[in-house]
């Protein structure tokens, strides 16, 4: 079989597209090299909707955020994935800033950013966000502003698109891609599929996958950033804050999340290896002190959590959205911040692309661009949740006791389209193991689940794919196969 | 829906709650208790190693042993419980929701509640650990549920990072199943658990225990390959030079314990600053009729002492269903009892002053190890009015004292006195 389309990489631009895509009469296919979508730049960043402004307004990454942010409005709606609108600050704490703000505010306004304004009342500041440091002279406000679950926000794009027909192959990395005829044969660790047009959305690796087919006009560095997240209840933010941005960067900012906790970072660190996800002292202590600036009380005891993320820093800082010289072959590489609030207008651009390239554009019959929101114990009336146990008993079963997550709901993320096969797949789908006790009441009872559903051992599940497993024999056996070894001696 | 009622309700059926339960139905009053695991006893179930029970019955048992005794008591004497229930709301009239597979959601209304959830492991430990985040990280409890329970080796070497009781028992354990503990690990300068398991788990099978080192670096993406410890200073901050790599596949963290007590506060109860209830002397906590013991009011050493407290919460419960329940009590005013040096946190926090002529228990945990310090209770004039001597006092132990405050000169205008465990001065003779 060819497909018409097949995208390299599952994260939020990859996905986005296949959504994007699902709505035409084409056979498209997604194939990621993990085990799971949503595991590489994705699964670790702010999850900031950006309102715009920041972007200077020669690259091409300015409007496609602006135009991104104003799509994610029906998207939320259609997809039922977490997003407010909560607006943001930039922080100003001297007088000399404030000119670099009201630059940033008239030219927004001219590009059609919403509601920016600049506020120097600093009794309103304080009141529009109590937390903020004592030392702000005044803030750069853009309403338009938002905060997703990026993840959450993957799984339902694909959820959605593999409702509407898009095939997803996870475990399947490419080593080689073949063109010829304008078919192109991609060579996969799992099996060798054929289309006749490839998008690269391959993160960090979308230089390697261009190389592939001879394109090689780019390159595609990792920055590593790292944060701290902190319990719910620990501190409640009602703004995005970020500080004064530098040339490279939007700094370190404090943050609330969808699920109520906050976290501080990314700081910005240039390395060479792309799987290094590694934290570090230095590091930590870098965003705590940033933070601070903006938020002087971070609640530090309640931290729960450290992790770093890598960005796909392109060397020329914009976008690389191209339809490149080989006929079929799109590439959507370096996408940096603010990628994740462009993906609904980078998919419309790729769009465009498809059309220029021939491929025919017929909105299908049965499109469905709903993506029903999950059902979740937490949002039920005590009426719904004793029906609902009534007709489902797994919905009386609370494995997770931080986060109070059944049975039922770690079920649907495994048999949702494109499911959980991991135990990271299901933490980061419903949220078992992401309290405050990190797992260690729920972990077993997550794997024993796995287990069984899968149809795998206990020895089978892992934490994310390949090598990451969490049990590795039998209690006994181990000893046993030393005595042998000793017998044959 | 599903309703019940009961006198009592005790959530948790652990080695607190089947303990209070029993002593409130030998009471004569009804009760039911409820557990959201699928059988009762709790965490004991787990701890197959031996030293339970020596208060309690006098014998050395195992953990499961020693909740089977309870749990033939509760059989033999028909106390109701609901199994792989778990309640998620208490009300301020006293009524309970709670959810499971039969029933649905499940309302009962109670007189009085005694809180037994117990205790969950601290994850503090590993998450200031930079590095990266790979599989082979768990807490001991959670390799030994793999073990014992599932009979699943969750590694074959190991570091275990603080030696706190389950840690030390983990290492044995894992060496009696051929894995290998390349070490204990802790940041303090003293072991965090009791001397007998550092004894009978870690130097009878020669493992390693190093103090005043931490780990501070955890390396391999995707499973353990090793941990970088390094000696930490006074302030627990690195030594720079002090670096040493062991290679492992697994990390276990015993780190320590933390009262669980999401449903406390939800249900409303103020917490003090050991992370467990604010209670009087009754065990009361400041929601009137809702009593705590057990693990979730504050780690205890020994099961045994864990039952004890409970039965103490039990007979309360009691007293207050047949004295107090919908009466209005005369206010007699209340003492604070607060913290003072090397004294972590007191027990009860306060004191009502209608029972100064009852022996109170106080149990409290020293910050810091000593030897040969007086502890003493102060007024807010700063006058002492209690003093006892002791040998020694360590962190891994709880101390308890039982004081008959009317035997003692206090000022029953009182409203407010302090722990403090300090120095004794120098003597040239040896008292204790």
């Amino acid at each position: 079989m060819i497909y018409d389309v097949i995208i390299i990489g599952g994260g939020v631009i990859g996905c986005c597209i296949a959504r994007t895509l699902s709505k035409y009469d084409l056979k498209v296919a997604l194939i990621e090299k993990e085990a799971d979508i949503a595991s590489g730049t994705t699964k670790a960043n702010s999850g900031v909707v950006h309102a715009g402004y920041a972007a200077p307004r020669e690259y091409s990454k300015r409007d496609l955020c602006i135009r991104g942010n104003k799509l994610y409005t029906q998207a939320a709606e259609e997809l039922n994935f977490p997003f407010q609108r909560i607006g943001s600050f930039v922080v100003a704490l001297e007088e000399n800033q404030i000119k670099e703000l009201e630059e940033e505010r008239k030219l927004g306004i001219q590009d059609g950013i919403p509601g920016l304004e600049l506020i120097l009342d600093k009794q309103k500041i304080k009141y529009m966000e109590p937390n903020i440091t004592d030392n702000v002279v005044g803030v750069l406000h853009a309403p338009s502003a938002g905060i997703v679950s990026p993840y959450e926000m993957t799984f339902a794009l694909a959820e959605n698109a593999a409702m509407n027909g898009v095939k997803f192959f996870r475990n399947h990395k490419v080593s080689k891609i073949k063109h010829q005829n304008y078919i192109f044969t991609i060579t996969t660790k799992s099996g060798e599929f054929k289309t006749r047009n490839v998008i690269n959305a391959a993160g960090l690796f979308a230089r390697k996958i261009s190389r592939m087919v001879g394109l090689d006009y780019f390159e595609i560095l990792p920055r590593k950033g790292e944060y701290i997240l902190f319990d719910r209840n620990a501190m409640h933010l009602n703004k995005i804050l970020f500080p004064i941005p530098t040339k490279v960067s939007k700094g370190i900012l404090v943050c609330p999340t969808l699920h109520g906790n906050t976290f501080v970072g990314p700081n910005a660190q240039n390395i060479n290896d792309k799987k290094d996800i590694s934290t570090t002292e230095a590091g930590l202590k870098e965003i705590l002190e940033g933070g601070r600036l903006l938020v002087p009380n971070l609640p530090l005891r309640a931290s729960i959590r450290n992790f770093a993320g890598l960005r796909a820093i392109p060397d020329s800082y914009d976008f690389i959205i191209d339809n490149t010289d080989i006929y079929g072959f799109i590439n959507v590489a370096g996408i940096l911040s603010p990628g994740l609030s462009s993906c609904f207008a980078i998919a419309e651009k790729v769009i465009g692309f498809l059309e220029l390239l021939g491929v025919e554009l017929k909105i299908k019959e049965d499109y469905n661009p709903i993506r029903p929101k999950p059902d979740r114990f937490k949002d039920f009336s005590k009426e719904e949740l004793d029906r609902k146990i009534m007709e489902n008993a797994s919905w009386g079963r609370i494995i997770c006791r931080c986060e109070t997550i059944p049975e039922a709901e770690i079920l649907n993320a495994i048999h949702a389209p494109v499911g959980a096969t991991t135990v990271d797949g299901i933490k980061f789908r419903c949220r078992p193991g992401m309290g405050r006790c990190q797992g260690g009441f729920c972990r077993p009872r997550v794997i024993e689940i796995l287990s069984r559903e899968l149809n795998i051992s206990y020895e089978e599940v892992t934490k994310r794919g390949e090598d990451t497993n969490f049990l590795v024999g039998k209690t006994k056996e181990f000893v046993l196969d030393e005595l042998r070894v000793g017998e044959e001696e | 829906m599903k309703k019940y009622n009961a006198d009592v309700v005790v959530i948790g059926a652990g080695a607190a709650g089947m303990a209070s339960a029993i002593e409130v139905k030998r009471g004569g009053l009804s009760v039911l208790i409820i557990e959201r695991d699928k059988e009762l006893g709790g965490i004991t179930l787990q701890c197959i190693h031996n030293g339970f029970g020596l208060k309690e019955f006098e014998e050395e048992l195992t953990g499961p042993e020693y909740a089977q005794r309870f749990i033939n008591e509760v059989k033999d004497l028909k106390i109701p419980y609901l199994l792989d229930t778990m309640v998620f709301e208490i009300t301020k009239d006293k009524k309970i929701y709670a959810v499971n597979k039969q029933d649905g959601l499940i309302e009962i209304e109670a007189k009085s509640i005694i809180l037994a959830m117990g205790c969950r492991e601290r994850t503090r430990g590993a998450i200031n650990i930079p590095g990266f985040r790979p599989a082979g990280i768990y807490t001991a409890g959670q390799a030994q549920r793999f073990v014992n329970i599932e009979g699943y080796l969750p590694g074959r070497t190991f570091v275990i990072l603080g030696s706190g009781d389950i840690g030390m028992i983990m290492a044995r354990r894992l060496t009696w199943e051929g894995c290998k503990v390349k070490a204990v690990v802790e940041i303090q300068p003293y072991v965090s658990g009791l001397l007998r398991n550092q004894v009978q788990c870690l130097e009878d099978y020669d493992i390693p225990l190093i103090t005043s080192y931490t780990v501070t670096k955890i390396h391999g993406k995707d499973r353990v390959q090793g941990v970088t410890i390094s000696k930490v200073d006074r302030n627990f901050d690195r030594i720079i030079g002090s670096d040493k790599f062991i290679e492992c596949d697994t990390l276990l963290l015993s780190v320590g314990l933390i009262p669980e007590n999401e449903l406390t506060i939800q249900a409303g109860a103020k917490l003090s600053k050991n992370n467990g209830p604010v209670v009087d002397n009754n065990l009361e906590t400041t929601l009137e009729g809702v009593f705590a013991c057990g693990n979730v009011l504050q780690v205890h050493d020994l099961v045994d002492l864990v039952s004890a407290e409970a039965k103490r919460a039990g007979k309360n419960a009691i007293e207050y269903i047949k004295v107090r329940y919908k009466k209005k009590i005369k206010d007699q005013g209340i003492i604070e009892c607060h913290s003072g040096e090397n004294v972590n946190y007191i027990k009860p926090d306060i004191i009502n002053k209608r029972d100064l002529t009852k022996d109170i228990i106080f149990t409290f945990r020293v910050a810091y190890p000593d030897r040969r310090v007086n502890i003493q209770f102060r007024d807010e004039n700063d006058k002492i009015i209690y003093t006892r001597k002791k040998i020694y006092v360590i962190p891994s132990e709880m101390n308890e004292l039982t004081i008959n405050l009317s035997n003692i000169n206090i000022n029953p205008e009182t409203k407010r006195i302090k722990v403090e465990v300090v120095p004794r001065p120098e003597v040239l003779i040896e008292e204790d």
